[in-house]
């Protein structure tokens, strides 16, 4: 608890940043567009549709789309730019349409009392219209305030830390307390926000200058503090810490804690995590240079960057091929080979699989009809799901998405027969589930390697050092261990990682003597 | 002076005023008279072009106004109509003072202005200055109206039937109240109304108006006396059948 206190600041500094700055932009479009379109009537259902229509994509998926485009167009694609830009749209429409309301439901008669006593266009808009349909657009400010505020919890996955942090790896590795901070924060932070708009708009309407000074103040404030935090490490000079990516989910989260403590106590610099990134995310940040280091697997590079389907090669010639291909196609380098493998692999009760016989993948095929098969969120969009299904002709009875926390206990509860798992995970055999053989090899080898961007192998050589030493020291029992310790007895990943990397030292020291 | 030439509005196919073609001299009231969709609206609102005509033109002492920018030709029109119009964000001071302050007149003398202008609609300044257009009443909010728009010193005013929403008394009393602010001021004034008592009282002139075109334009004597035609006949005859009508039932009264 103490320990997800700590990260606190840093968490709602960013969440505050990320929010107020959306907000000024959000504002900053909609207040000039919904003035222009009152000015140009026809225009009006067009804007306001096409806002609307940005308003209707899910708000993730909103966020998540940034990343292609942003990259499309040579932009920091991960992190910072393409949360502001997602939640920037997605603050605009409830002010675009207030404003429009609002000026549109000026009673007739004010505004042609406002021509008739000889007012310019301009001043009729300042004077008269603007005033009075501010209730209804600050309505609309306070909308996208608290919008923007809940919204911004989900920056974390494309790269940006917020509130969310909290939430995400909370979710992924059980810690309801973190989840429940991140929950807390973030709904305090929209009352704060929205009580400090409520409180300048009354102040305004009866014309009491203090509290709208005092309340203004804070905003401002608010807003210093933001610049001021953004603008820090521009100041920080190119010294910028070696930036430490991973994907969303448990093993990730330790072994980006294990890189970090790795590399700071084996180097002099400093290291920052971006945790909670989608699969492919994560390798497009890294071949843009947006993160440093993390860690992947040789058979989902296989599949998912070289597009290979079926394999029948072994475990050292995917290796080989796939170094071959980040250094010579991406330019990227495969700092260390970790040592154990995380396959998919198919896995069922451990009472069916005694009962039916069930050893291989291509026992299943007299059962599949029968069975339902539970998939990460991932899976079944991946090259293997297709590779496995067509190489074991497998037609199951249903196919269901969940999140992976949730899959293993869904398996054991039988409300799924067939998963997805990960051969590192340490739940496998705590849910009391066997593997199954991938007796057709359908499934490529997945070894955990440590990739490095091309500045990184460039300009830091120390750092590709200190990880290339990490080759071979991570067995597949000690990393369904710590998975075990984070999933299930609720240890903090740092924790874990912080341990295996003193252990580790302690026997590279004996090792040395 | 002012000098409507052939003066025509139309919308899509509806002739809204045809061919109008009246003057008011210096310092005259003009009442356009008629009923609903007779065209006075029209008429005045394109007097200080909140309406553009299609054809014909205005002239203001001598001047066409299609050649004045639209907010400098209004800065010097003052326009009081029914729905007031006070605006609700503003005090009752600063509605007063809208015009003269785009005008760029000095506070001081806005100030100056605004307690004259209050004085002059009998209303009290110290009472009401600061006080919000929706603490008054409806006639107490129409004074207010005729203040701003006799703020800036007009020489003409348009007024389209400011005291067609008050109770008769107030509007009785507003009547005396104006007919004593344009001896004082002395203004020129179109005025628009369709109630014939209000026309009678307080028009120098009267122009009938019927379907968009002119009838008769005279002064009320006459009007009365020598009516062009039916139209205008049946309308100067309305206030005589009414008291006629309150003559009967005072005479039943005396008789049961």
């Amino acid at each position: 608890m103490s320990e997800q206190l700590a990260l606190l600041p840093e968490y709602l500094t960013a969440h505050i940043q990320l929010t107020l700055l959306a907000l000024l932009f959000s504002a900053a479009i909609s207040l000039p567009l919904g003035i222009f379109v009152t000015r140009s009537p026809r225009l009006e259902p067009l804007v306001l549709g096409i806002a609307g229509v940005i308003q209707t994509v899910p708000s993730l998926a909103l966020l998540a789309v940034m990343v292609p485009l942003l990259a499309s167009v040579d932009l920091q694609s991960i992190g910072f730019l393409p949360a502001i830009v997602g939640l920037t749209l997605y603050g605009i429409f409830p002010i675009l349409r207030n404003t429009v309301t609002g000026i549109a439901g000026v009673n007739l008669a004010l505004k042609e009392a406002a021509q008739a006593v000889g007012m310019t266009p301009a001043q009729q808009l300042a004077r008269v219209e603007l005033p009075l349909a501010m209730p209804m657009i600050v309505a609309g400010i306070r909308t996208s305030t608290v919008w923007i505020v809940g919204i911004a919890t989900l920056s974390t996955p494309v790269g940006a830390t917020s509130l969310g942090n909290y939430i995400f790896s909370g979710l992924q590795t059980r810690n309801y307390a973190a989840i429940l901070i991140g929950c807390l924060a973030a709904a305090v932070l929209a009352l704060v926000l929205d009580g400090l708009v409520r409180a300048i708009e009354r102040g305004v309407q009866t014309r009491r200058k203090r509290p709208v000074w005092a309340a203004l103040g804070i905003v401002l404030s608010l807003y210093g503090y933001a610049a001021i935090t953004l603008a820090t490490p521009l100041f920080g000079g190119p010294d910028r810490p070696v930036v430490i990516g991973a994907k969303t989910f448990t093993e990730q989260y330790i072994l980006s804690a294990i890189l970090s403590e790795w590399i700071e106590q084996h180097t002099d610099r400093s290291t920052t995590l971006v945790q909670s990134l989608g699969s492919m995310v994560a390798f497009d940040a890294l071949a843009v240079g947006d993160i440093d280091v993390y860690v992947d697997y040789s058979g989902t590079l296989w599949a998912n960057e070289m597009g290979q389907g079926n394999v029948t090669a072994s475990r050292t010639e995917v290796l080989g091929k796939v170094e071959r291909f980040l250094r010579e196609e991406r330019g990227l380098t495969m700092a260390a080979t970790l040592g154990f493998e995380n396959s998919y692999a198919l896995a069922v009760r451990s009472a069916d699989a005694d009962r039916l016989g069930l050893s291989q993948i291509s026992d299943l095929d007299r059962y599949a009809s029968r069975f339902a098969m539970g998939g990460d969120y991932e899976f079944f969009a991946r090259p293997e799901w297709p590779a496995i299904r067509d190489t074991y002709n497998l037609a199951f009875r249903e196919l269901v998405t969940m999140d992976s926390t949730l899959m293993y206990q869904a398996a054991a509860l039988g409300q799924v027969d067939v998963i997805s798992a990960f051969s590192s995970d340490g739940r496998v055999t705590a849910y009391n589930l066997t593997v199954l053989e991938d007796d057709r090899a359908a499934i490529p080898p997945y070894d955990a390697v440590v990739l490095a961007s091309e500045r990184l192998a460039r300009d830091e050589p120390a750092v590709i050092d200190a990880l290339s030493r990490l080759d071979s020291t991570i067995s597949a029992e000690q990393m369904r261990t710590m998975n075990l310790e984070v999933d299930e007895q609720g240890e903090n990943p740092r924790v874990v990682a912080r341990r295996f990397v003193a252990e580790l030292a302690a026997t590279v020291a004996a090792a040395s003597r | 002076m002012i000098q409507l030439d052939r003066l025509t509005k139309r919308y899509g196919d509806v002739v809204a005023v045809q061919d109008l073609t009246l003057t008011v001299k210096a310092g005259e009231l003009l009442v356009l008279l008629g009923g609903s969709g007779s065209g006075k609206t029209t008429t005045l609102k394109m007097i200080n072009r909140l309406i553009e005509p299609n054809a014909g033109s205005v002239r203001l002492n001598g001047t066409d106004i299609s050649s004045l920018p639209p907010h400098d030709l209004r800065r010097r029109i003052g326009y009081a109509f029914q729905q007031v119009g006070l605006f609700p964000h503003m005090t009752i001071a600063e509605n007063v003072a809208v015009t003269p302050t785009l005008l760029g007149w000095p506070p001081k003398r806005v100030r100056q202005r605004v307690d004259e202008l209050l004085e002059l609609v009998e209303l009290d300044p110290n009472q009401l200055r600061d006080r919000s257009p929706d603490e008054l009443s409806g006639g107490q909010q129409q004074r207010v109206g005729v203040a701003r728009a006799l703020a800036a010193s007009p020489t003409v005013m348009l007024l389209d039937e400011p005291f067609g929403a008050l109770d008769p008394l107030t509007r009785q009393r507003l009547q005396g109240s104006f007919l004593r602010i344009r001896r004082n001021v002395g203004l020129t004034a179109v005025f628009v109304t369709h109630d014939m008592i209000e026309a009678l009282v307080l028009g120098d002139r009267i122009a009938v108006m019927n379907e968009g075109r002119l009838v008769q334009i005279g002064t009320p004597h006459v009007l009365l006396t020598e009516p062009s035609d039916d139209y205008v006949r049946q309308l100067m005859s309305a206030p005589r059948r009414q008291a006629a009508v309150v003559d009967r039932l005072i005479g039943r009264e005396w008789t049961s």
